[in-house]
């Protein structure tokens, strides 16, 4: 495919027509800039997106984001909206990591008054935050107790006192998804997911202490409570080994599925099941257990972060706490509401690699943030900025209230690997005074800010198109990764 | 039999190739622990059996290596090298009832010591088991 298949309905919207392939349920709309677009070409994931067209009881158009790149099926910056409850739920469109997200903690300690301190602080959050390959979390729970993770998610962490109410009030669903069946997690999952409740992983998952950089919106930054030059925590990680289990599982149980629902499709990463089927409740009941446990995990990690603030900051100064700013997924199938073609309609709304970006007024915002919108939090890659938006009114008439999740990767890994030294890398960001503690040095490599896209102009073009509104942008200061 | 990395953008992809189809699996196995620069104790060796019956060849291979991945993060990791596989078509075995083919394995391997990068998923992407002048092929996508 090439840029002259696609439709230009603006300088940041694109379509590929339904004409475009004979399969094709519903068309493609892409928010990018030519220069983006350019980009992606590089990649097969407008091919994924098309692929992704054909799932059945899809409504309006496909959205993919900026971001977007390539993934395995549904392509990573993707959005699907299938007709509720007769059109399909994919777990390939969902992901692996089911509910892969972000946590945004802010403080009022200046980054001037604690330079001094951020080695001691990055060899603490390094201690307290377990990360790296299969490492254990936090605390190990009996099974009997995990299914209470899987059923309540962050509820389970504040009966534990892991968490206040101001950190639910401030999560996504309030971190507890209704409806979740820990009946439906296998034992193998359970068993991945037991011993790394409150761990990091590897991967791109990280926790960067930031400071806030600039502020494009001072009432939104306000409710959020970021102020210039203060530090801030962000926690970037999902539901490990359990959530990939409980994937896994429904793939490959799918992949009888589509045979006895008689649905054909291009890639058996797609495999799907109508949401009303045994099957397809099934499945949304394991995927909100393994969205509640990724909840419940980034909750125990806020938690040991706050630990180690704790540790490095409350001797020297009185207010030294981390209040959270929000939690966010980016992996996620959600039962919503929007409008299609003047109708109001329930839809599964499939989001992998895009973040839910509610406007002002949606329902499920805490009230402050109810007149500002939903904050979408945006991780770059590791050494440059993050940024912190909101959701808008035109992001729920044009992409079912959703944005883009991060910076999307542009170089493969393994060229990553060949073109990057991650001791050489650790060197240039430690240079650039930005602290680092890393697991692995091939890792490391492989996450280098130059196997990504620039976040600042995918953050531009959703910013352009209207479908997010800036209000903070982060710097990192310390960077932890598994 | 062999394997080379595949250029990927989010995630790793190896394309392998043997001379039949269950050294196709124990060379797509090696892969993987080579991809994920797995390193193994010298120490004493574990055995594990394990059997799948899926809807296909592919189905077999994605579950075959699903269960690599289990074992990365169980008994505080342990990683395979030496496998007996046995592809059995369920008509023979007798089964009224059947998906559509089993997979035997029993594996041995060790406890591992250090992991690079872990591989966290087996996907189906594209995934074609095929016949060629070098015996059979597969491209084989994983999540990380």
């Amino acid at each position: 495919m090439n840029i002259e298949n696609l439709v230009q309905i603006s300088e940041t919207e694109w379509e590929i027509p339904t004409y475009t392939r004979h399969d094709m349920r519903v068309p493609v709309r892409l928010f990018a800039t030519r220069a983006l677009l350019e980009q992606i070409m590089d990649d097969k994931s407008l091919e994924q997106a098309v692929n992704a067209t054909t799932l059945p009881g899809l409504v309006g158009s496909v959205i993919v984001m900026p971001d977007m790149h390539q993934g395995y099926g549904f392509p990573i910056g993707g959005v699907a909206a299938t007709e509720y409850p007769h059109g399909v739920i994919s777990p390939g469109a969902i992901g692996y990591d089911i509910n892969c997200g972000v946590r945004l903690l802010s403080s009022s300690i200046e980054l001037e008054s604690a330079r001094g301190e951020m080695d001691s602080l990055a060899t603490a959050l390094n201690k307290y935050c377990p990360s790296g390959v299969g490492k254990e979390g936090v605390i190990k729970v009996s099974l009997k107790e995990l299914d209470h993770v899987l059923r309540d998610g962050s509820r389970w962490a504040l009966k534990n006192g892991y968490a206040s109410e101001a950190d639910l009030a401030r999560t996504e669903e309030t971190g507890s998804l209704e409806g979740a069946d820990p009946g439906g997690v296998s034992e193998r999952a359970k068993a991945r997911g037991r011993g790394q409740i409150g761990s990091l992983g590897a991967g791109n998952h990280f926790i960067e202490v930031e400071v806030v950089d600039e502020i494009f919106d001072e009432e939104a930054a306000n409710v959020m409570g970021l102020s210039k030059g203060c530090l801030t925590v962000q926690i970037h990680c999902g539901s490990r080994g359990l959530g990939h289990q409980v994937c896994t599982d429904y793939v490959q149980q799918f992949q009888s599925a589509v045979r006895k629902y008689g649905i054909d499709l291009p890639d058996r990463e797609l495999v799907c099941a109508p949401m009303d089927s045994p099957e397809g409740q099934a499945y949304l009941g394991a995927m909100r257990a393994a969205a509640n446990f990724a909840f419940a995990n980034r909750q125990l990690l806020a938690f040991a972060a706050r630990r180690a603030f704790e540790e490095i900051f409350a001797p020297g100064k009185q207010n030294w706490h981390l209040h959270q700013v929000y939690d966010i997924a980016h992996n996620m199938g959600k039962i919503e509401t929007h409008e299609v073609n003047g109708k109001q309609m329930k839809v599964c709304v499939h989001r992998k690699g895009a973040t839910r970006a509610f406007g002002p007024g949606s329902p499920g915002l805490p009230p402050e943030y109810k007149k500002i919108g939903q904050p979408v939090i945006i991780p770059g890659s590791m050494g440059t900025a993050s940024w912190v938006l909101v959701g808008t009114e035109d992001s729920m008439t044009r992409s079912f209230g959703s944005s883009c999740h991060g910076a999307g990767r542009v170089m493969s890994r393994s060229k990553a690997k060949k073109e990057v030294q991650g001791d050489v890398l650790r060197q240039e960001l430690e240079e650039r005074g930005i602290k680092v503690r890393a697991g692995s040095m091939p890792g490391l490599a492989e996450e280098a800010p130059s196997a990504y896209k620039d976040v600042d102009a995918v953050v531009d073009t959703v910013s352009a198109a209207g479908i997010a509104r800036k209000v903070a942008r982060l710097k990192p200061v310390a960077v932890i990764k598994g | 039999m062999g394997f080379e990395e595949i250029s990927h953008t989010a995630d790793w992809s190896v394309h392998v190739w043997a001379e039949d189809v269950p050294s196709l699996f124990a060379e797509a196995a090696r892969a993987m622990n080579a991809l994920a620069g797995t390193v193994t104790d010298q120490g004493p060796r574990v055995k594990r059996m394990f059997e799948s019956e899926g809807t296909d060849v592919e189905s077999l291979l994605v579950a075959f290596l699903s269960e690599l991945v289990y074992y990365q993060e169980q008994d505080h990791g342990l990683a395979f090298d030496i496998f007996a596989l046995k592809i059995e078509e369920p008509a023979l075995t007798g089964e009224a009832v059947s998906k559509g083919q089993m997979l035997k394995v029993e594996m041995e391997g060790a406890q591992i010591v250090s992991t690079d990068k872990a591989i966290k998923a087996v996907t189906y992407h594209n995934l074609k088991i095929e016949k060629t002048n070098r015996g059979f092929e597969a491209t084989i996508v994983f999540d990380v």
